[in-house]
């Protein structure tokens, strides 16, 4: 019968085999992954970086936000990344939003407040649509978890522009677009903004800074559930620890006897 | 019973007017428990563990949700944001959701090993399926909430599957929906039955204690509790072991909740759901994926879903196909790599789930490695193969004591654990 477990062993190693037998790396043309970043909010410790938040914002607001929304972001939400609450409400006095229905039962556009949430650039998804070539441009507060590698993959997609034959008319060729022709034309190129704190106005540092502002807009507890999870483990560790003490105490006695 | 006397003078005022007392001092400190139990026991607790959690946060979580089609996906953002604490609790019931399906399967495989689902277990068995189809539709209902582009997705795919029964099928689909899509009726009942469910769970989880009280835990040895000499007590022994084992399981559960907390979930489900916009992919939370490529490696939609099925299904009558008078693995050597060739079956069939059918297989092992297997090995084919031998599984446990020599069993429990500690 020990023939018979000998045969067992046999199958499960052939069929782990099986599994095992590696053969050509992956298939030509695959999607390349972003490449990863080192970015101030990675690892347990990370916390973001304000002055990058600050230029990201700034890139945002100076070009991504004539095509997209930024939905789940208020005005007051700026103070999250250093701006004070005088500078949210300047910032806010600068657009308009629809006012609530006045005595007359009108709504017409008025100063926005700091409680007011990010305003869109188009009226709807349509208008959106129809101003860009047949794709409208998604809210991008969410972005930074939305799609596979989070901010790695915005700075990809930020800086993979490349030109390319066969590329359909209105369409982009980018290497880390999934399906790689992307209706955006790549929004940055160097110099667009000016930076007030003397940092070079690449396209990677723009990208960079821009990915950093996006993933505090997709994230803005990010800081908070991190510094609370290092003080959680190291209670944890303790409590592990003095646990297994008492534990091998009154195992000891089981054995015994 | 409730002439029982306790030194506590309270306990004993309480005792005389409602007998609760003397079932928990029962318990900690008279009902037998093996005295050679190894961690393997220490799920059961735990997934009481995650209930009790899922439920806490559930309920709170349900205080700032809003079940609507128009604003579901709003209030969980402003539960993230803008409620106190909200982020906590969301990632919490998330994680802990991933994390009890992760106890519940270590738990299962567990009574599978030392087999635990055998005479007199077979109802404790049963009511433990049942409370696992109960944790999946809650799972499933859940994961429609936020909303997201998966929720919605995995709702269509999911309820679509009963239209393949043959005749009534897609009037029951628009019954399931209350309409003529998922949309806000299906929502809501959602809602609804994701809020109740924990609590059915919760009734069955006592029936579960009550068949285990009575028919008394099993062991690694497998073997009968032979006499007082063979048990301890609940307290200190188990209360101390539970505590360690409730202590690492909270290391890893806050590993991810505070450090990864979307690694077990799906970016798509970030994005608003939108009835237009098919996904490239959908694809279930990760502890339905086994079963789900099950459902797609057979071509016929109505074969698939009884497929899918009984491969739950057949857990049922497990305690009656494995035949073998032996419960435990350690003396059954042919039935020991038949369980761990079937642990590798069921990890194969979750990367299968989780891949398009005509792609190349992809074996992935999340966070280390991940290989292709051979260019002809479509993701199809290696879940036909798998699913066939999933099935080959149970259907050879009749059979496998007609040629599986069985180790000699040890005379008892404590005469097993004097001979190891003397070593
Ligand atoms: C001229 C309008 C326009 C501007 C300016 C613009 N975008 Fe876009 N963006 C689009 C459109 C249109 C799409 C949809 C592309 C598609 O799906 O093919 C898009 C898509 C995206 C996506 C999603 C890609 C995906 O994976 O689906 C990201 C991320 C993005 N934009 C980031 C930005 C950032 C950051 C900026 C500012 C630096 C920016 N965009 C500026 C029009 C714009
Ligand atoms: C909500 C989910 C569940 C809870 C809270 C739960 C709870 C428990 C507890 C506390 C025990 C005793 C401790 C232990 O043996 O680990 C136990 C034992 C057991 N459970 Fe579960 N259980 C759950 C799900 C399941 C499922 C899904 C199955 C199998 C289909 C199952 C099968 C068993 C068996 C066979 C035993 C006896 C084990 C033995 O004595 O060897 N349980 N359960």
């Amino acid at each position: 019968m020990s023939k018979m477990n000998k045969t067992f062993k046999l199958v499960t190693a052939a069929f782990a085999a099986m599994v095992v037998s590696t053969s050509a790396a992956f298939a030509a043309g695959d999607l390349v992954k972003a490449p990863k970043q080192d970015w101030s909010f990675n690892g347990p410790f990370g916390v973001f970086d304000r002055a990058s938040q600050q230029r990201g914002f700034q890139i945002f607001q100076e070009v991504c936000a004539s095509c997209h929304s930024l939905e789940y972001i208020a005005f007051r939400n700026l103070t999250d990344i250093g701006f004070s609450a005088d500078e949210a409400k300047a910032v806010a006095a600068e657009y308009q939003v629809p006012s609530e229905p006045n005595d007359e039962g009108e709504i017409v556009d008025r100063a926005a407040k700091p409680s007011d949430f990010w305003p869109s650039p188009y009226a709807n998804a349509k208008e959106a649509a129809a101003t860009n070539n047949g794709k409208a441009p998604p809210d991008l507060s969410l972005m930074a978890k939305a799609r596979v590698g989070g901010a790695d993959y915005i700075y990809g997609l930020l800086t993979g522009y490349e030109d390319h034959e066969g590329t359909p008319e209105n369409l982009h060729y980018n290497k880390y677009f999934p399906g790689y022709y992307i209706a955006m034309a790549a929004p940055l190129s160097d110099g667009a903004v000016d930076y007030v704190d003397g940092t070079p106005n690449t396209v990677e540092q723009m990208a960079k800074d821009v990915s950093h502002f996006l993933m505090w807009a997709a994230e803005p507890k990010l800081e908070d559930r991190k510094s609370l999870g290092v003080r959680v483990m190291l209670f944890l560790l303790v409590l592990t620890f003095i646990t297994f003490l008492a534990y091998r105490r009154v195992s000891k006695k089981v054995k015994g006897h | 019973m409730s002439s029982k006397q306790f030194k506590n003078p309270v306990a004993n005022w309480v005792e005389k007017r409602l007998p609760v007392i003397s079932p928990i001092h029962h318990t900690l400190f008279e009902h037998p428990f093996p005295r050679n139990l190894n961690f393997m026991w220490n799920f059961g607790s735990l997934a009481g563990l995650c209930l009790v959690i899922m439920i806490v946060t559930g309920i709170v979580l349900a205080m700032q949700y809003t079940p609507n089609t128009a604003d579901a996906f709003g209030s969980v953002e402003r539960i993230m944001r803008d409620v106190n604490s909200g982020w906590l609790l969301r990632y919490l019931h998330m994680n802990v959701a991933s994390f009890f399906f992760i106890v519940v399967y270590i738990h299962m495989f567990r009574g599978l090993y030392y087999g635990s689902y055998k005479a007199p277990r077979e109802l404790l068995w049963i009511i433990g399926v049942v409370i696992l189809l109960l944790m999946m539709a809650t799972g499933f209902l859940g994961y429609t909430l936020p909303w997201g582009q998966m929720s919605f997705w995995g709702a269509t795919v999911i309820t679509n599957l009963f239209s393949a029964i043959p005749g009534v099928g897609d009037a029951i689909v628009t019954w399931l929906w209350g309409g003529f899509s998922v949309d806000n009726p299906t929502l809501n009942r959602f809602f609804v039955l994701h809020f109740l469910l924990p609590f059915v769970i919760l009734g069955v989880v006592i029936l579960h204690i009550l068949a285990l009280h009575t028919s008394v835990s099993n062991n690694p040895l497998g073997i009968e509790i032979k006499g007082p000499q063979d048990t301890i007590s609940f307290h200190p022994y188990f209360t101390i072991k539970d505590m360690l084992g409730v202590c690492v399981f909270l290391l890893l559960l806050c590993a991810f909740v505070f450090f990864m907390p979307n690694d077990m979930g799906h970016p798509d489900n970030y994005i608003p759901a939108d009835p237009l916009v098919t996904p490239a992919h959908i694809v279930p939370e990760w502890y339905f994926l086994p079963f789900y490529a099950v459902l797609r490696s057979i071509p016929d939609k109505l074969m698939g879903v009884i497929a899918m099925f009984a491969a739950i299904g057949v857990l049922f009558i497990l305690p009656w196909l494995d035949r073998s008078p032996v419960r435990s693995a350690r003396f059954r050597p042919m039935f020991r790599v038949m369980f761990w060739a079937f642990l590798v079956i069921c990890y194969i069939l979750g990367t299968v789930g989780a891949q398009a059918p005509d792609n190349v297989y992809v074996f992935v092992v999340p966070y280390l490695f991940s290989f292709e297997v051979s260019s002809w090995m479509t993701v199809l084919t290696v879940g036909q193969i798998t699913t066939a031998l999933y099935f080959l599984f149970f259907l050879s446990l009749p059979i496998l004591p007609l040629f599986e020599k069985t180790k000699p069993l040890p005379a008892s429990i404590s005469e097993a654990v004097l001979s190891k500690s003397e070593k």
